[in-house]
C-alpha cells in the first residue's frame, strides 16, 4: 500500500522533483525562532482594542463606544496610567503581566487613503502604494534568512499576498472532505508533470498535510481562529516544520452597532484572545521561541459615526506576543486626541511606521540582515529604522 | 493527435468553441462543442437576447422575505415582552430557519440555472456583475437577501445600461442594509436634530458612499478624495428601505421597497468632484450616480475588470482600451460592451487562461455531467470549504478575480478530494475518455488523455479529468 509519506519519498528520489521540492521537506537544521503573522482584515478599531482611558477627551469623543475605566467592574483591563486593553482580552492581559506581550499604538503602514483593499495590499506588499509590488514582504524576507531553511506556511486555503512571491511557501486548511486515495494522488502528480505550477502546489500541499496529521479536527472552543491555531501550533512545534505561519481573521469593519464592553466587536476580540491563548498552550516549549504579530490595515475614526459604529480611519494598534518578545510594555509615541492632534481632524495620527516594527522583528528575531530589509524586503525603506528592543536577547 | 487530423482552420474553430464554452461560458456540456463550432462568436452573441431563466419565477422577492423576517422578529419581541420564553424561542428559531432556507433556495436556483442554462455566457455576466456589486451573506439580514440583489437589480439590466444597473443596485434593500445606509442621516437633518434633542447622537455613515466610489464606479484611483466620500454620504442620506411609519401625510412604504426619507436627508447644496448639486431630495443622489456612471474613470475601471475576467490576470492594454472606448462612446451600453469583448482577438488567445474559481470549477463539473445540484447543502459546503461560499465574499469588494487567490496547494488538494467524490458518485456510468474529448476537444493534451485512459477505474478516470490542468483552467 502506497502511503502519502512513501509517495513523497518516491517523488523526492526523482531528481527533477527534488529540485522543486518544498523547503520544509528538506529542512535539516532550521533555526528555533518562530513567527506567526496574523492579519485582521477589515480595519480594527485601535481605540476600542486598546483604549487610551487616561486621555482626558477619550470618554467624550467615544460617546457610547467608550469603555468603562479599569477601576470599574467589567471595565477595560489596565496596562498603565494611559492605556488599557478591551475587557475581552483576558489572555492578552495575562501575557502582558508575564511580559510576553508588547502593545503598540498609533501605528500605521505608509498608506494614507481609506480603501480596505489597497490598505491591505500595502500592509502585505511592504511598499508604499498598493500597485507598487506584487509579492509580499514576508516572502521576500525568506530570501534573507541566511543559510537557515525556514519555510513558511499560510494557514488558509490560499496564500495571502504577504507570503506570495518567488520563494516557495505552502498552505494548509482543514478539510471536511474524505481524502483522495494515494493511488489517485500519485496519478495526478504525474498528470501535473508538465504543469510547473500545479505540480509544485500539489507536492507542497501533500507534504504539509502529512505534517498536519489529524490537526483538522481542532477544538472549536478556541474561538474564531480555533482550528487554524491548533494546526499552526502543530506545524511550528514540529522539529522539521515551517518557522513562519500566516493566519487571517475577518469581521473587523464595524461601521454600525460596534458595541462597547459587550457586542459585535467584543465577541470578535474575544475570539482573537482565545486564539492567542490556544496558540500558547498548543505550542508548548516552542512558545518561548515564538513571536506573534497581530496587525490590521488601518484604524477607524476617533468619533463615533451616525450609526453607533466607526468609519475608516488611519492610526491603530498592533500586538506583539510570545515568549521571545520583550513584553509588558506599551510602545507608543502617543499623538493625543485633541482635534489638532488628529490626522485630517478625524483619525488617530500614526506616529510609528509598521514597517519599523516588521523590520525590528525580522532582524532581531529571524536574523534577516539590515541591508536586506532596507533594500529587498521593504525596498527604499532605509529611512524607516528598524525598531530596536522588541525581541528578548537570547 | 490521433483521430483529430483536422485542417488548420477547422482545428482553430474547434479550439475557439472550447474557449467559447469554457472561458466565456460556464463549461461545455457533452455534445455541445460541434454546435458551438459552427460559429463560436455568434453562439455567444445570440445569448445576449436570452429570456430570464424560469427557475426565478419560484423564488420569493426581497419584499416578501423582509416582511416575513419582520413578522418573525415582531413575534419574538412580543413573546419576550409578555414573558413567554418558550414562544420567544420558537419565533427566534423560525427566524433562523428563514435565514437559512432563503439562503439555500437562492443558492440552489442560482447554481441550477448555471448548470442547465443554454445561455451560459449571459449567466457568467450575471455572476460577474453580482460580484462587482457584491454584498456578503455574513451580516443579517443578508443571508436571506443576498440572492435577491442579483435577481432584482443585476439580471434585469445585465444587457442594458450600466447606469440603470447602478441605480437599481444602490436602491436595493440588500445593498442599503449591507453597507449601512438605511440608518445614515445628515448631521443637519430633521431626524438628527430631533435625536440630538433627546440626547442621542445620530448621523452620517459613509460606508455605502465610499464603496460606490471605490468599488462600483470610479475605482480606488478614480480621482476622488475623502471630502468627496463624506459629501456623497450626505447626498444619499435618506436612501433607506420601507417598513417605517412612512412619509408625513402619505401611506407607509411597504417593507423591502426603496424609501427616500426626507427627514434623514442632509439639506442644502453639495459639491462633489468639483460639481455643485442643488438640494433636490432623492433626485440629488440619482444625479450623482448618473454622473458617476458617465465618468471617464468608471469606463476605465469597468473595462479593466471585464478584461481581467475574460483575458487573464494581466489583460492586454489594447483590449482594456477598446472596452473603455466602447463603454465611454455608448454611454455604458453593456450589450455593446460585450460585443466589443467577443469581437476582440485577445480573449480568444489560448494563453489568456485563468485558473477556475471554485464556483467555476463546481458549475463546470455539473455541466460536464449534465447534473443539477440536487444536494445543494453539499455543494454550498464544498464552495465554503474552498473559500467561495455562495453570496459570501466577506467584503464589498467581492471575490478576488486573480489566479493567486484560488490556486493555493490546500485548495487544490480539496478540489482533488471533491473530484474523487464526484468520480465515485458517477462511477462507470460515463466513459471518462469520451467525456474528456467531448468537453475539451482539441485542447485535451495527449498526456492527460493517456493518463485518463490508463486509469484504474472509470471513477478514477473521471477524477483525473476533473483534476487535469485543462479542466482546472478556463
Amino acid at each position: 500500500m502506497v502511503t502519502r509519506r512513501s509517495l513523497l519519498a518516491a517523488s523526492a528520489q526523482c531528481a527533477a522533483l527534488a529540485a522543486a521540492a518544498p523547503r520544509l521537506v528538506l529542512a535539516d537544521h532550521p533555526g528555533d525562532a518562530r513567527l506567526v503573522f496574523v492579519i485582521l482584515r477589515g480595519a480594527l478599531d485601535g481605540l476600542a482594542a486598546v483604549p487610551p482611558y487616561g486621555e482626558p477627551r477619550y470618554a467624550a469623543l467615544r460617546g457610547e463606544l467608550a469603555l468603562a475605566s479599569p477601576t470599574s467592574t467589567g471595565g477595560a483591563l489596565k496596562l498603565d496610567g494611559m492605556f488599557a486593553l478591551h475587557p475581552s482580552f483576558k489572555n492578552l492581559h495575562a501575557l502582558y503581566g508575564s511580559r510576553e506581550l508588547a502593545v503598540l499604538h498609533a501605528v500605521a503602514t505608509p498608506y494614507r487613503e481609506r480603501s480596505h483593499f489597497d490598505g491591505q495590499a500595502v500592509l502585505e506588499n511592504g511598499g508604499t502604494a498598493a500597485p507598487a509590488l506584487h509579492d509580499g514582504w514576508l516572502n521576500r524576507s525568506l530570501g534573507g534568512l541566511g543559510n537557515a531553511r525556514e519555510a513558511a506556511i499560510a494557514v488558509a486555503d490560499n496564500v495571502p499576498l504577504v507570503l506570495r512571491g518567488d520563494r516557495p511557501v505552502t498552505s494548509w486548511a482543514p478539510s471536511r472532505l474524505p481524502d483522495a486515495p494515494d493511488d489517485t494522488l500519485e496519478r495526478i502528480m504525474d498528470l501535473y508533470a508538465n504543469d510547473a505550477l500545479l505540480g509544485a502546489r500539489l507536492r507542497d500541499a501533500l507534504a504539509t498535510k502529512e505534517m498536519a496529521g489529524d490537526a483538522g479536527g481542532g477544538a472549536r472552543g478556541d474561538g474564531q481562529l480555533g482550528a487554524l491555531v491548533s494546526a499552526t501550533a502543530k506545524f511550528l512545534a514540529a522539529p522539521d516544520g515551517p518557522r513562519i505561519a500566516v493566519l487571517e481573521a475577518t469581521g473587523w469593519d464595524t461601521h454600525a452597532n460596534q458595541g462597547a464592553e459587550q457586542g459585535q466587536l467584543a465577541a470578535r476580540l474575544g475570539g482573537l484572545d482565545a486564539g492567542i491563548g490556544a496558540l500558547k498552550r498548543d505550542l508548548g516549549d516552542a512558545w518561548k521561541h515564538t513571536a506573534v504579530l497581530v496587525v490590521t490595515e488601518f484604524g477607524r475614526t476617533v468619533a463615533v459615526n451616525g450609526t453607533r459604529g466607526t468609519d475608516h480611519g488611519t492610526g491603530t494598534c498592533a500586538f506583539l506576543a510570545g515568549g521571545a518578545v520583550k513584553g509588558g510594555r506599551v510602545i507608543a509615541d502617543w499623538p493625543g486626541l485633541t482635534e489638532r492632534d488628529l490626522y485630517q481632524a478625524r483619525d488617530l495620527k500614526p506616529t510609528t511606521d509598521l514597517r519599523a516594527v516588521f523590520k525590528g522583528v525580522l532582524r532581531d528575531h529571524l536574523g534577516v540582515a539590515a541591508v536586506t530589509l532596507d533594500e529587498q524586503v521593504f525596498p527604499g525603506s532605509a529611512a524607516v529604522r528598524a525598531r530596536d528592543g522588541l525581541i528578548r536577547s537570547a | 493527435m490521433p483521430g483529430r487530423a483536422a485542417p488548420a482552420g477547422r482545428l482553430m474553430v474547434q479550439e475557439q468553441a472550447v474557449i467559447a464554452a469554457n472561458r466565456f461560458g460556464l463549461g461545455a456540456r457533452p455534445g455541445e462543442l460541434p454546435r458551438i463550432a459552427r460559429d463560436p462568436r455568434a453562439w455567444l452573441l445570440e445569448q445576449l437576447g436570452a429570456k430570464p431563466p424560469p427557475q426565478l419565477a419560484e423564488l420569493p422577492g426581497s419584499g416578501e422575505i423582509l416582511r416575513e423576517l419582520q413578522i418573525q422578529q415582531r413575534d419574538a419581541r412580543m413573546a419576550r415582552d409578555s414573558g413567554d420564553a418558550e414562544a420567544a424561542k420558537t419565533a427566534q428559531r423560525a427566524n433562523r430557519a428563514a435565514f437559512r432556507d432563503h439562503f439555500v433556495e437562492h443558492a440552489t436556483a442560482r447554481y441550477e440555472i448555471a448548470a442547465v442554462t443554454d445561455a451560459p455566457f449571459r449567466e457568467r455576466l450575471v455572476l460577474f456583475w453580482s460580484n462587482h456589486f457584491a454584498v456578503s451573506a455574513d451580516k443579517p439580514p443578508l443571508p436571506a437577501l443576498a440572492g435577491t440583489l442579483e435577481n432584482e437589480a443585476i439580471r434585469p439590466h445585465v444587457t442594458g445600461k450600466f447606469v440603470d444597473m447602478l441605480l437599481a443596485v444602490e436602491k436595493h434593500p440588500a445593498m442599503l442594509t449591507y453597507l449601512d445606509n438605511q440608518t445614515s442621516m445628515g448631521p443637519n437633518s430633521v431626524a438628527a436634530k430631533l435625536a440630538a434633542r433627546r440626547g442621542r447622537n445620530l448621523g452620517l455613515n459613509e460606508n455605502l458612499a465610499r464603496e460606490i466610489l471605490e468599488l462600483h464606479t470610479l475605482g480606488v484611483d478614480g480621482g476622488y478624495k475623502q471630502q468627496d466620500v463624506t459629501t456623497f454620504a450626505k447626498v444619499i442620506t435618506g436612501w433607506s428601505i420601507g417598513g417605517g411609519p412612512g412619509p408625513r401625510g402619505g401611506p407607509p412604504v411597504p417593507v423591502g421597497e426603496f424609501e427616500f426619507r426626507p427627514i434623514m436627508h442632509e439639506p442644502g447644496a453639495k459639491t462633489l468632484l468639483g460639481k455643485t448639486y442643488q438640494e433636490s431630495g432623492v433626485a440629488e443622489g440619482e444625479r450623482v450616480l448618473r454622473d458617476l456612471a458617465a465618468h471617464p474613470s468608471t469606463a476605465r475601471f469597468v473595462a479593466r475588470k471585464l478584461a481581467r475576467h475574460f483575458a487573464g490576470d494581466d489583460p492586454a492594454p489594447e483590449l482594456v482600451e477598446r472596452l473603455r472606448a466602447s463603454f465611454a462612446k455608448t454611454g455604458g451600453n453593456l450589450a455593446a460592451l460585450y460585443r466589443t469583448l467577443v469581437e476582440s482577438p485577445e480573449p480568444w488567445l489560448p494563453s489568456a487562461q485563468k485558473f477556475k474559481t471554485p464556483q467555476d470549477f463546481v458549475i463546470s463539473t455539473y455541466r460536464a455531467f449534465g447534473q443539477r445540484p440536487d444536494k445543494p447543502q453539499q455543494m454550498i459546503a464544498f464552495l465554503d470549504q474552498l473559500g467561495q461560499r455562495p453570496y459570501t465574499p466577506g467584503s464589498p469588494a467581492g471575490f478576488p478575480d486573480v489566479d493567486a487567490q484560488w490556486n493555493g496547494g490546500a485548495a487544490l488538494l480539496k478540489r482533488i478530494d471533491w473530484a474523487t467524490a464526484v468520480g465515485r458518485f458517477v462511477g462507470d456510468r460515463v466513459n471518462p475518455t469520451t467525456l474528456a474529448d467531448d468537453l475539451l476537444g482539441p485542447t485535451l493534451t495527449d498526456h492527460t488523455r493517456t493518463a485518463i485512459a490508463r486509469a484504474a477505474s472509470g471513477a478514477q478516470g473521471l477524477t483525473l479529468l476533473l483534476a487535469a490542468p485543462e479542466f482546472q483552467r478556463r
